[in-house]
């Protein structure tokens, strides 16, 4: 599918388009106004879900307890910034080390006034021996949280993070009222955010109310929202079709045109930060050799693979994770293309003649994973690589396959900043450096760019960082996805957020009904 | 004792033995499966601290043996205990959900059966004829045709392009029995075209074989109508097979209609089921299969006494 097509269906953001047309462009005509009782159609739910913010996953939950229910400290807003939401105000001291977050003066929906003593209770979730929290590891930098009187928390960290804000508007970082105790009582399910908890049945639905005193008096116009757990993909957009549901997430690309097709129904379309790596083991032979690496790397069609496997739905990947969206992109860095001859060149380089590999894979990774492996083979063999595609159980990948294989597929929701994406996955030492890359010179970068206060200079360093994982890095980023949702006319929306699909999670507090 | 009685008695009394045995075998399978509930909720932001952590609080640290028995001790005094994923009351999770399985299987039951049924009759009645094999292809045809293709296709002209009924079947709670029967009608109704074929063709191939008995000549040669040859002379030595396969088929309606109610989004047992072993929850996986379990041997006794009711003769078996 060309670009064209997509602007032509009236798609309102794909690629590069939403950010040639700027957020003017995108904005609804009429203003929000409130009332309506919506109905979002949600993939991602189960009946094993909970509202514990340690352990939750991102579906329905998520999107009604960051979106509706709750508030972070920060949030990411639609031009990828971080806004200060319960936080009036943030603060780093001069090396970035210790950051000052001021409170606003606002009530959880029982009455109680948020203080200090609730932040500081929901980041204590995620944090210690006994935490279960997915989170925990984002917290390892945080040296000591304290209260300097009701209504300031200060976090010390245990180096400078000039990104730190980000963290704070994380998923799993929502405050809840602290029970006494210094532990937060999650399953009251209550929030400082615009919304109440009446209902939630596990992967059945989850409803909520609006709450009239909600502090923001721009946010949260909707009366009531039930949103519905819809896994399978066809039903979600039956759905949508009937009228049974006015929202829904997660639109396939494969049959994304006859919805954009349909009266009355329209797509919202951005390029968000996933992306698929394939990484490779770079201490292990033969991915120990960054002749091989190079090798691998121009010998994958990204473009057949994204109209192939993306229908078009997303943008080319550089080989290192920030994608169009992020801050710092290095937007002048040149594209790597297919070139069987280089290919061929630095096998040569390598001192191969010809190189066997094995793949791991599976759809476990992402929807279409194993075609996308499938196709690398193909253009591959053409430039003297034979890889053996292994498919993998779905069941378990990620904790049998996935860091342990020296070849297998991966995916990322990315992270709204640089230094977030490359510490987690690309410094030296991370937990989930997938591809055991280690760079004296991109470690050393990473750290003196996370503590660096100074715009200019961080851009130079991250440009440098991205041109490092591009051409000695051990993963091959062959593309970016979009996140796709569909609404029907009855819902209106402003400029939509990159960070996540549903205008980052926050649809519930964001959108309105016209 | 009468014999029925302690037939029912030896069956119920097998059937706990059964329960047992299976509770047994779904937590030995369970555990073999890969990783456990904390690496797959966790899933690709498990660490190891936070795993261990996890493991400690729902005591998944303890040998398998031991929290075997410990289920067990609790499923023996009437307590399920809670959902490992998410805390819940096992008992509460269930309940909504049994109900509206119950009540989508009563629903296609009650279409299915009476028309299977006369369907077959009336196919025995005019073997041969235009009417039967016409029945035969069309009942054939839809259970040939995997479930939730049947389901789509009901979906697209009476959902989408004839907007006749809606295509979400969740009622939500404290609907009215109207809009329960209105939202699940779709499918009921796949349910009922996947059901009907084969309680149609065991109806008439029992007919059928009667038909070409001695008594039933007899029958007619006495002047008898066809339907009084049929009703009352005929489906009462049918009636055997028929109840089992019945029986078997309400079984399914309410064990394996997953795919169902992912198409329809309708909050059922089974896809309560799938979830809880896609994330190896394993006590809500051993109530779910103890309740799908209790009922394959209930109605598989209710069959048998059934089958016995109606023919005295294997009552006295020697």
């Amino acid at each position: 599918m060309t670009f064209t097509d997509i602007s032509r269906r009236g798609f309102l953001a794909t690629g590069t388009a939403a950010l040639a047309l700027g957020p003017t462009a995108l904005r609804a005509q009429a203003g929000p106004k409130r009332g309506g009782a919506i109905r979002i159609g949600h993939s991602g739910g189960a009946t094993s879900d909970t509202i514990d913010p340690a352990t939750y996953a991102a579906g329905p939950v998520v999107t009604a307890m960051l979106g509706g229910v709750c508030n972070n400290l920060v949030e990411i807003d639609a031009e990828g910034r971080a806004a200060p939401e319960l936080a009036e105000s943030f603060e780093p001291d001069a090396e970035a080390r210790v950051w000052t977050f001021k409170l606003r003066d606002v009530a959880f929906s029982n009455g109680a006034r948020l203080t200090a003593a609730d932040v500081i209770a929901s980041f204590n979730h995620h944090r210690g021996e006994d935490t279960k929290s997915g989170a925990k590891g984002l917290l390892d930098q945080v040296a000591d949280i304290r209260a300097d009187g009701e209504r300031v928390v200060v976090f010390e960290l245990t180096a400078g993070n000039a990104d730190f804000p980000f963290v704070a508007a994380d998923y799993h970082f929502v405050i809840m009222p602290d029970d006494g105790s210094g532990r937060i009582d999650w399953q009251a399910g209550i929030g400082t955010g615009g919304y109440t908890l009446e209902e939630h049945e596990p992967g059945v639905r989850i409803r909520l109310k609006r709450r009239d005193d909600y502090w923001k008096e721009d946010r949260a116009w909707f009366d009531e929202v039930t949103l519905l757990t819809i896994n399978d993909p066809t039903a979600r957009q039956n759905a949508l079709v009937t009228g049974e549901v006015d929202i829904i997430n997660g639109v396939p690309p494969k049959t994304v045109h006859l919805l954009g097709r349909r009266p009355g129904l329209s797509l919202v379309e951005v390029t968000g930060t996933a992306h698929y790596p394939f990484p490779m083991h770079c201490d292990t032979a033969p991915f120990d050799d960054v002749n091989v690496r190079l090798a691998l790397k121009h010998a994958i069609d990204r473009q057949e693979m994204l109209d192939k496997v993306l229908k078009g739905h997303g943008s080319l990947g550089n080989d290192h994770p920030i994608a169009p969206g992020n801050r710092f992109h290095a937007a002048d860095l040149e594209q790597r293309a297919y070139d069987p001859d280089r290919a061929k060149y630095h096998l040569k380089q390598a001192g191969l003649d010809s190189l066997d590999v094995s793949l791991s894979t599976s759809d476990a990774a992402f929807a279409g994973a194993v075609d996308a492996a499938v196709l690398f083979q193909e253009s591959a063999g053409r430039a003297g690589i034979r890889v053996n595609v292994d498919r993998k159980p779905a069941d378990g990948y990620w904790s049998n396959v996935w860091l342990k294989d020296s070849f297998a597929m991966s995916y990322w929701n990315g992270r709204p900043t640089e230094d977030w994406m490359f510490s987690l996955v690309y410094a030296d030492g991370a937990e989930w450096n997938e591809s055991r890359w280690s760079n004296p010179r991109f470690n050393e970068l990473l750290v003196a760019a996370r503590a660096e206060l100074d715009e200019g200079l961080r851009a130079e360093m991250y440009h440098e960082m991205q041109a490092l994982c591009r051409d000695d890095g051990g993963s091959i980023i062959p593309m970016f996805a979009n996140y796709i949702d569909g609404k029907n006319d009855r819902i209106a929306h402003g400029e939509v957020a990159s960070n996540r699909f549903l205008d980052g999670w926050k649809v519930v507090e964001r959108w309105w009904a016209v | 004792m009468h014999p029925l009685l302690r037939m029912t008695m030896q069956r119920l009394a097998l059937g706990l033995l059964t329960l047992f045995a299976i509770s047994l075998f779904i937590f030995l399978a369970i555990e073999l499966l890969p990783g456990d509930l904390t690496e797959e909720i966790l899933g690709q932001s498990a660490t190891p601290e936070t795993v261990a952590a996890f493991r400690r609080e729902l005591g998944l640290d303890q040998p398998a043996h031991l929290r075997y028995l410990d289920w067990l001790g609790g499923a023996l005094m009437g307590d399920f205990g809670t959902s490992l994923a998410n805390g819940r009351e096992i008992g509460e999770l269930l309940a909504a959900r049994f109900g509206n399985t119950l009540f989508l299987a009563a629903y296609a039951a009650a279409i299915s059966v009476p028309l299977a049924l006369s369907l077959g009759l009336l196919a025995a009645l005019y073997r041969g004829s235009w009417f039967d094999r016409f029945v035969n292809v069309a009942t054939l045809s839809s259970i040939s045709f995997p479930e939730y293709f049947v389901a789509y296709i009901l979906l697209l002209f009476l959902s989408v392009k004839w907007g006749l009924f809606p295509s979400i079947a969740d009622f939500g709670s404290g609907a009215d029995l109207g809009t329960m029967l209105y939202r699940t009608f779709l499918p009921a109704l796949t349910l009922v075209l996947v059901v009907t074929a084969h309680m149609m063709r065991m109806t008439r191939a029992a007919i059928i074989n009667l038909l070409a008995q001695p008594y039933i000549e007899m029958a007619r040669l006495k002047g008898a109508s066809p339907a009084r040859v049929i009703l009352r002379h005929a489906l009462p030595n049918a009636l055997s097979p028929i109840i089992n396969v019945v029986a078997l088929n309400l079984a399914y309606l309410i064990t394996g209609v997953v795919i169902v109610e992912v198409v329809f989004v309708f909050p059922g047992l089974g896809q309560l089921m799938v979830d809880s072993v896609a994330k190896r929850d394993i006590p809500v996986v051993q109530a779910a299969c103890l309740i799908f379990a209790g009922i394959y041997i209930l109605l598989n006794l209710a069959a048998d006494l059934l089958a016995i009711a109606t023919n005295p003769r294997l009552m006295h078996r020697k």
